[in-house]
């Protein structure tokens, strides 16, 4: 018998069809997985329990003939997610306990498409971090080593347990979070491919707001039909989220056709960084070879604001976070800090909010508040949004003078050793989504593709970014570009 | 400009976050360095540019104004660290 972890959503799904294999079985297959990775740290919550009910629910219903694609498909969620009954607590001590009484919109939609709940994915505490190291659970750890060298490797962040689980087939797929690369770094770190969608395309209502003008939750799958399959289940129209867009979604995967002649790709100058690794280059070079023999038309393009993506992005997140995570204050969830005799409620504030938050929380929860105060708010804060103007511009030129889709590198580097981010300063840590953080500006969908590995055998990515709302056309691209790269190294079992 | 002790304290009180006293010119230095690196915006032209408001151009739906939902007080008080006879319970706030 094959193994059925091995198998894509895709094929889990038309076999569950064809009656070729049940979907208890395949949970079971998953549980057990799962069961033997505890050393990656992906799973920080399972749900073996809720998984197999649902998983026999499922199964009546591919029964009954009448099964959407993801009947008996079993997923990993984001801790980032507010999943019923289930702790749900953003890899930070300060949900330490919390179980929602409610379910996110976007894992409410999988629930009913009749997908299976395996449990909770590792994460960066709020979501902020590159590299899963700032959890309160401890790092997630790349199924990907170095060749030759045993030292752990981070899956990136901060979806690292979503990236680290695809990859290592513990979950058919995952749900990801992606404020400023958080889907698309890990994704290219650990070989898999992740789509930021469209803001607006996904419901943020349940959620647990990080930036709220930024994040977009999106898939994490082993390929792009996986992606195009998973995206459409999560996307749609929501009544309780207000800027989620009132437009229907496609059948993305029905666009699958591999066909991108005369397609226009941009390829931005300003993301030829200095100091960027010959390796990266090539890699993106190799990539506009494969895209030009399947017909598409390279176009060098200019984004003059690129290089202020960074320090606009670290204003406006920090700021909308201060304000978002205001509401931890150890009164209506989540912990309370043991107090003294005689303390008041401004001692319980900063006491809780002080042993809850860890060290990077804290430092962006400030900057945000300083950015915003009195004083300095023109300066840096609406300076910020007005630079984010000009970088949204920048890709409205472009994609009005005729350009479908941007290729680049999805990062500049591959996967680094666990312990590395510790020993560099915040802003050196920062320039890891230097090639993503643009597109959540933009409020642009974007997609890492893996395309090859590099000298030490670690997977790379590349990025196509999208113009609005076509994520179909993008998902094609990336089709395409994933058939000319024939990314199929998997990494080799040492958990 | 660079970040004293002083204003990383006061800082750290508007985010109502208890910073030890020995802690904060390490702060300080980290704010500092984080703020330099924003401080490069201020090379870009902003002259008559519109600060973003919101990055897809849709108009806010409005619903009806009605009520939806209610009547959940043993759930928003499920998760509550201190909850009694119906209410969130805090430190006394005033004497």
């Amino acid at each position: 018998m094959t193994d059925l972890t091995a198998l894509t959503l895709a094929e889990a799904r038309d076999r569950l069809r064809a009656r070729d294999i049940s979907a208890p079985e395949l949970t079971e297959a998953y549980l057990a997985a799962i069961e033997g990775a505890d050393a990656l740290g992906a799973f920080v919550h399972k749900t073996p329990d809720l998984a197999r009910r649902q998983a026999e629910a499922a199964q009546k219903r591919l029964d009954a003939g009448m099964s959407p694609d993801l009947c008996g498909i079993p997923l990993g969620i984001k801790d980032l997610f507010c999943t019923e009954g289930v702790p749900s607590q953003a890899a930070s001590r300060i949900l330490e306990g919390f179980r929602p009484p409610y379910e996110s919109t976007v894992t409410a939609q999988l629930r009913k498409a009749g997908a299976v709940m395996l449990g909770k994915l590792n994460m960066d505490e709020f979501a902020m971090g590159s590299s899963n190291e700032t959890s309160c659970y401890g790092p997630a750890v790349n199924p990907w080593r170095r060749r030759d060298d045993p030292a752990p490797l981070t899956p990136g962040g901060s979806s690292g347990g979503s990236a680290a689980a695809v990859a290592a087939g513990l979950c058919a797929a995952a749900t990801g979070t992606d404020t400023g690369g958080s889907i698309r770094q890990p994704a290219a770190f650990t070989g898999i491919v992740g789509l930021k969608p469209t803001y607006g395309r996904v419901s943020r209502w349940g959620i647990v707001a990080f930036a709220s003008s930024l994040d977009q939750a999106g898939p994490m799958t082993r390929d792009v039909r996986d992606a195009a399959i998973l995206l459409r289940a999560m996307a749609g129209p929501d009544p309780r989220d207000s800027t989620c867009a009132d437009r229907p979604v496609p059948d993305y995967e029905a666009g699958l056709s591999g066909d991108i002649r005369g397609k226009v790709i941009g390829v931005p100058r300003e993301y030829r960084m200095e100091g960027m690794p010959p390796e990266i280059e090539a890699l993106w070079a190799e990539g506009r070879r494969m895209l030009e023999d399947r017909g598409a038309v390279m176009r060098d393009i200019s984004l003059p604001h690129t290089r202020y993506a960074l320090p606009a992005y670290y204003v406006i997140a920090p700021a909308e976070a201060s304000s978002n995570l205001a509401r931890y204050d150890g009164v209506r969830f989540g912990r309370r800090a043991a107090l003294s005799p005689g303390d008041g409620i401004v001692e319980m504030y900063e006491k809780t909010r002080a042993e809850g938050f860890g060290a990077e929380v804290q430092r962006r929860v400030m900057i945000g508040t300083y950015v915003l105060s009195a004083g300095f708010y023109d300066a840096y804060y609406n300076r910020a949004r007005k630079v984010r103007t000009l970088i949204r511009r920048d890709f409205e030129t472009v994609f009005a003078e005729g350009v479908d889709a941007i290729l680049t590198p999805a990062t500049p580097s591959a996967a680094f050793p666990l312990g590395a981010a510790e020993a560099a300063d915040p802003v050196k840590m920062y320039l890891n989504d230097v090639f993503t953080v643009t597109v959540n500006l933009a409020g642009l969908p974007g997609i890492s593709v893996p395309v090859g590995l590099d000298r030490d055998g670690l997977p790379l990515g590349l990025q196509l970014i999208g113009r609005p709302w076509e994520e179909g056309d993008l998902l094609n691209l990336a089709y395409a570009l994933e058939d000319a790269a024939g990314f199929l190294a998997r990494p080799t079992r040492w958990w | 400009m660079s970040i004293d002790t002083d204003t990383a304290r006061r800082i750290a009180r508007l985010a109502r976050i208890r910073v030890e006293e020995e802690r904060l010119p390490a702060l300080a230095r980290e704010f500092d360095a984080i703020l330099r690196f924003i401080e490069q915006l201020r090379e870009v032209d902003v002259e008559g540019v519109e600060p973003m408001t919101s990055v897809t151009p849709m108009r806010l739906r409005l619903r009806p104004d009605e009520v939806t939902d209610g009547d959940r007080q043993a759930e928003v008080l499920l998760n509550a660290p201190d909850a009694r006879e119906g209410f969130f319970a805090v430190p006394k706030v005033v004497e």
